[in-house]
């Protein structure tokens, strides 16, 4: 089973819920894999003592245009998508752009001259780990001058298998990085705050997920400050309250260290199992 | 010498628009012929790359100048590579007409 931890809105608290939903089932000896998603900024290494045991450079297949072979018809550019192709006939100039270029083959498909190749470009890793308890981690990093970590998310899920229950530590957002993430989970863990920016994000969080057909269910971190539009919210649409957090500066400093509040708190190693342990319950450990 | 202008709106009357890639409309004036062509930008929306494609909008038009608030960091090269001169004109009250006026000293 696949369990994605998101939430819209940076910040609110989803390394946090992964990382300490990861530490309680395997403290517990589940078969449990965590994926770090957030390809832009992956963190989630810094909470667990780990060795590396393999990494994987994720490409992707860029145009390169033949001058020389091109017969200036402008197919390759009218079909990109993304602006990627520049294209000016009359200066005889054409230029991949190519960090607009998402791969997707369609100007060499266009071309009908045999003018494009392709060469690959890497836009990052897939990295695994083994953590000092024995268990994987995956991590997903994005190039750093790379826009899109989309096809980075897509190979460090499918390095992480299918084997007991996979933790997918999700980007923020709700665009392409989050639905690429969220299109693999049997279930959709949302995490945020009591805040009008916490509810709006959380707000198009849902109704992307609608639009997906994914269960989800919300967690309220810091949720003794801002104010009752969340749980409003969450009343009137019935979406299932999985649990709150309170806002603890016990809980903000061990973080802050890189340290697992589970394995500092009793309670809240309970709170983390008790989230675990309703998700399993009600959705199987199964994959879809 | 064709000149691309950005502008909020369809006149002549309306605001220097402050963004290149995204602006509304551009004006394309000729300094030759006091010609003028105003232009919806169809990349006004676009997702991604909007600042190369309206380049290659007004390249294709034979312009050899821009006049706009502010440039995209992707397009300098491309105008570079055209020998499309990018004039940053930081001054948004100003209309459209004003900017041509001021071309024609």
């Amino acid at each position: 089973m696949k369990i994605a931890v998101a939430s819209g809105k940076g910040g609110t608290g989803k390394t946090f819920v992964a990382t300490n939903l990861f530490n309680v089932l395997s403290g517990r000896g589940e078969r449990v894999t965590l994926v770090d998603c957030d390809a832009d900024a992956p963190d989630d290494l810094l909470f667990f003592p780990a060795e590396k045991i393999s990494e994987t450079e994720v490409t992707h297949q860029v145009p390169v245009i033949n001058k020389d072979a091109c017969t200036w018809c402008g197919r390759c550019s009218n079909w990109c998508n993304y602006n990627a192709i520049f294209y000016v006939p009359t200066a005889k100039v054409i230029e991949v752009i190519e960090n607009l270029c998402h791969g997707c083959g369609a100007c060499s498909f266009a071309c009908n001259s045999d003018a494009i190749t392709e060469k690959p470009v890497v836009l990052g890793t897939v990295t695994s780990f083994r953590t000092d308890r024995g268990y994987p981690l995956v991590e997903a990093r994005l190039r750093v001058n790379e826009m899109s970590p989309v096809r980075v998310i897509k190979a460090a899920i499918k390095e992480a298998g299918e084997d007991g229950v996979v933790i997918l530590d999700s980007p923020p957002g709700t665009s392409c990085p989050f639905i690429q993430t969220v299109d693999r989970a049997d279930y959709v863990l949302l995490v945020t705050e009591p805040t009008p920016f916490g509810l709006s994000d959380l707000r198009q969080s849902v109704e992307t997920l609608r639009t997906m057909n994914k269960q989800c269910g919300v967690i309220i971190n810091r949720a003794d400050i801002g104010d009752s539009g969340v749980k409003n919210y969450l009343r009137e649409e019935q979406i299932p309250l999985l649990g709150v957090i309170n806002y603890g500066t016990d809980i903000a400093r061990s973080y802050s260290e890189g340290r697992l509040i589970t394995e500092e708190s009793e309670i809240m190693t309970g709170f983390f199992a008790g989230i675990a342990d309703k998700i399993i319950s009600e959705h199987g450990t199964g994959s879809n | 010498m064709k000149v691309a202008i950005t502008s909020t709106g369809q006149s002549l009357d309306s605001n220097l628009d402050q963004r290149f890639g995204r602006c509304a409309f551009f004006v394309i004036y000729d300094t030759e012929t006091g010609g003028v062509e105003i232009l919806p930008n169809p990349n006004k929306d676009a997702e991604e790359g909007a600042g190369p494609a309206s380049v290659q909008m007004v390249a294709s038009k034979d312009v050899k100048k821009i006049i706009s608030g502010e440039f995209g960091v992707k397009i300098k090269s491309l105008l570079d590579s055209l020998k499309i001169q990018m004039v940053v004109y930081k001054e948004p009250e100003k209309t459209v007409k004003s900017v041509i006026d001021m071309l024609n000293k």
